[in-house]
């Protein structure tokens, strides 16, 4: 009996201690509310696009869809929370200035260039190389000059969208090539939107990272304990850099998926606030913003929750300038939640509800 | 761990001066490049000192900085020194420097409204005279002599009589609204909130979308997956108004002339106005950002002698139909 009792216990104190719990409990209460305010919510329809390719729509593909730059954005951004115990805020200014040199080696100096001056994937990789020097930068900052990283990428979000316009000398160019719009939109043929693709292609690769590497060890250990990593015969100066260039690499993916979205870009809109929704996703993932264990996949899930919430308060009308407000109350709900002292609370709270019912049953 | 602790410090200065910098560069460094008079020729040319906003803020800015900087130039009789901030308190120390250097004109687009009374009675005392372009101050009338401005419900007035003139048999609009209180999006929301109500038209959604093209797609998509009906977009600036048009073509709704949808957008970018001339678009509204001709004929009447008809100018304004558009039009209006 008593055996019995204290599994039943672990079991829901352990469920609530699960790190996936937050994101999980957070989805399922925005559908079930979806679900009771409107079921059409759900519906997916097969439809044909201006090109005449078939298209799926429907809100649940366009949160998946509109989801993916910011899930790719939250797997840097943990990777960077955990072994640096401190967010890069400069993602979103890293994103202009990494789309801005794609158009910039697309497009030559022409703003409306007949055709393309380099092949895409050109383009791409050394957006990639732009925007992890970037992370570079930052990485240095962080780890070899341990400036704090709020402040330390402070100096990026100021300066990012200046030297993004500055780099297409205030131009906003516009691609006119067909296929450069695929990455953001659909490649013809397949209904799915190619956003999706990209990142489930960009998961696995993490996956695989943190899977056949020791680097998610590595960065735990950096994360958790500086000077015993240290005898142990890591470098976290080194790590910490890593996990920086990381993000940067995850800034030139979203980067390109946003910019190939509308074949242009505005620098001082593009990716806007951005940084503060991928660190919301790091903490509605359940994980630590002072760094130490990190979980991925929760992460990630968070990422597509905070999509979710847009999506929802966009359908119900919600004014858009009223969703930070909305977003606010999410992040005061987690902090709270997440405190130990609330946690303990809550499990003892049912470990003492299950006792008495027990109690009752016996009686 | 002591050199690693005067590294630190070292590193930590150095941050401060980046930030420092990147905030002041630009418009530290315009003054002094243009600005030292060079030498005893000034006397013949006018001396103006032009305070404008950040050319990088939008492509209407850009447009407006290349204007002012092709007319006020020495052929045309003039010695101008600009300067760039889009803060209020750094546009301040500008026009200080600016009266110091005694300018015969201060020219002023201002960031914030208020603040500004003293240093203008300054400039008054030192017998500089001010001209507002493109943004009024809250300060007396008495401490300028102009102010030349666009008159924003009259934008959204000429778009909504041009969409009350198109007849449709039901109206049921998206708005997609700028960033909230600022006066362009109060002038052009009003004047269609007005007709709205009057003239019983339905607005499907009303949302703001600062300015950004993907908030403006997000905003469309959610009305298309809802399966509400529209016919009109009514997007206060060209960069939303493209993002719309991105999600009509997802959802394969036509758009454009004797299309499904009639399209609306703002400040008449050049390829914006493409769109127009190519049929995709419906309207697009102008919001004047060349304003230095307007200004150069004020000087030019002050340094005669004349006076002014009247303190405020507000500028010609058009609205082009995608119907009537020209190329010529494309070239001449496009920023």
């Amino acid at each position: 009996m008593t055996a019995e009792k204290r599994k039943e216990g672990s079991f829901l104190s352990g469920l609530l201690r699960n790190q996936i719990f937050i994101p999980i409990a957070a989805l399922l209460l925005l559908a079930v509310f979806n679900l009771l305010a409107d079921p059409s919510f759900f519906e997916v329809r097969l439809g044909y696009n201006n090109a005449g390719s078939p298209v799926l729509s429907g809100y649940l593909i366009t949160i998946i869809d509109c989801g993916t730059e910011l899930a790719i954005l939250a797997i840097g951004m943990t990777l960077v929370t955990a072994a640096s115990k401190g967010q890069d805020i400069s993602v979103g200014a890293a994103i202009a200035i990494s789309g801005s040199v794609l158009l910039r080696i697309l497009c030559g100096t022409e703003s409306r260039p007949e055709s393309l001056h380099a092949p895409i994937i050109v383009a791409f990789l050394i957006s990639c190389l732009v925007a992890m020097a970037f992370g570079a930068f930052n990485g240095v900052l962080v780890a070899f000059f341990r400036i704090q990283p709020m402040v330390a990428t402070l100096i990026l979000f100021t300066a990012g969208r200046s030297i993004a316009a500055w780099i297409n000398n205030n131009e906003l160019p516009i691609v006119t090539d067909e296929t450069f719009a695929w990455f953001g939109n659909y490649i013809p043929g397949i209904p799915i939107p190619t956003p999706v693709f990209i990142g489930i292609a960009f998961f696995i690769l993490t996956w695989a990272l943190l899977k056949f590497t020791n680097l998610g060890l590595y960065v735990q250990s950096v994360g958790i304990n500086e000077q015993t990593s240290r005898l142990n015969g890591l470098n976290p100066e080194i790590i910490k850099l890593g996990t920086y260039v990381l993000l940067g690499l995850c800034v030139a993916v979203a980067g390109f998926i946003k910019v190939s979205r509308l074949s242009t870009i505005n620098y001082s809109v593009v990716a806007k606030d951005i940084e503060m929704d991928a660190i919301l996703a790091v903490a509605l993932g359940g994980n630590s913003l002072s760094g130490g264990k990190f979980n991925m996949k929760t992460s990630v899930l968070g990422a597509y929750v905070i999509q979710f919430l847009t999506t929802t308060l966009y359908k119900f009308n919600v004014k858009s300038d009223a969703l930070s407000a909305y977003k606010a109350v999410v992040v005061i709900l987690l902090v709270v939640l997440s405190a130990p002292v609330v946690r303990e609370k809550i499990s003892e709270l049912f470990r003492k509800l299950t006792a008495s019912g027990k109690a009752d049953a016996k009686a | 761990m002591k050199a690693r602790k005067i590294l630190s410090i070292i590193a930590g200065t150095a941050v401060c001066a980046a930030m420092l910098a990147s905030c002041g560069t630009a418009p530290a460094s315009t003054p002094s490049s243009a600005g030292t008079p060079s030498g005893g020729n000034s006397g013949s040319l006018i001396k103006v000192g032009i305070i404008n906003n950040d050319p990088n803020e939008s492509g209407y800015r850009t447009a407006n900085d290349k204007d002012l900087k092709a007319t006020f130039t020495k052929e045309n009789g003039f010695e101008a020194s600009f300067a760039y901030s889009l803060k209020n308190d750094e546009q301040i120390t500008h026009a200080q420097k600016f009266i110091q250097d005694e300018v015969d004109y201060l020219l002023l687009s201002a960031a914030d409204m208020a603040g500004w009374d003293s240093v203008l009675k300054d400039a008054k005392d030192a017998g500089v005279k001010v001209i507002l372009f493109d943004r009024t101050i809250s300060a007396d009338p008495s401490l300028y002599e102009a102010s030349i401005v666009s008159d924003m419900p009259k934008e959204g007035k000429t778009a909504v009589d041009w969409l009350k003139d198109q007849k449709l048999d039901g109206y049921e609009i998206i708005h997609i609204q700028g960033i909230m209180g600022s006066a362009a999006q109060e002038g052009r929301s009003g004047a269609l909130n007005d007709a709205a109500k009057e003239l019983g038209w339905t607005i499907v959604t009303q949302q703001t979308a600062e300015w950004n093209a993907e908030k403006a797609q997000q905003i469309v998509q959610s009305v298309i997956d809802s399966g509400k009906s529209f016919n009109v977009i009514y997007a206060e600036n060209d960069d939303m108004a493209k993002g719309a048009v991105a999600a009509l073509d997802r959802a394969n709704i036509s758009h454009g002339v004797g299309k499904d949808v009639i399209v609306m957008g703002f400040d008449c970018n050049k390829w914006a106005l493409e769109e127009l001339k190519a049929g995709n678009w419906n309207y697009d509204g102008q919001c004047n950002p060349f304003q230095a001709s307007y200004i150069k004929d004020i000087i030019d009447t002050l340094e005669s002698g004349g006076t002014l008809k009247e303190k405020t100018v507000i500028m010609d304004e058009k609205g082009f139909d995608a119907t009537k558009i020209t190329a010529e039009d494309v070239e001449k209006y496009g920023i």
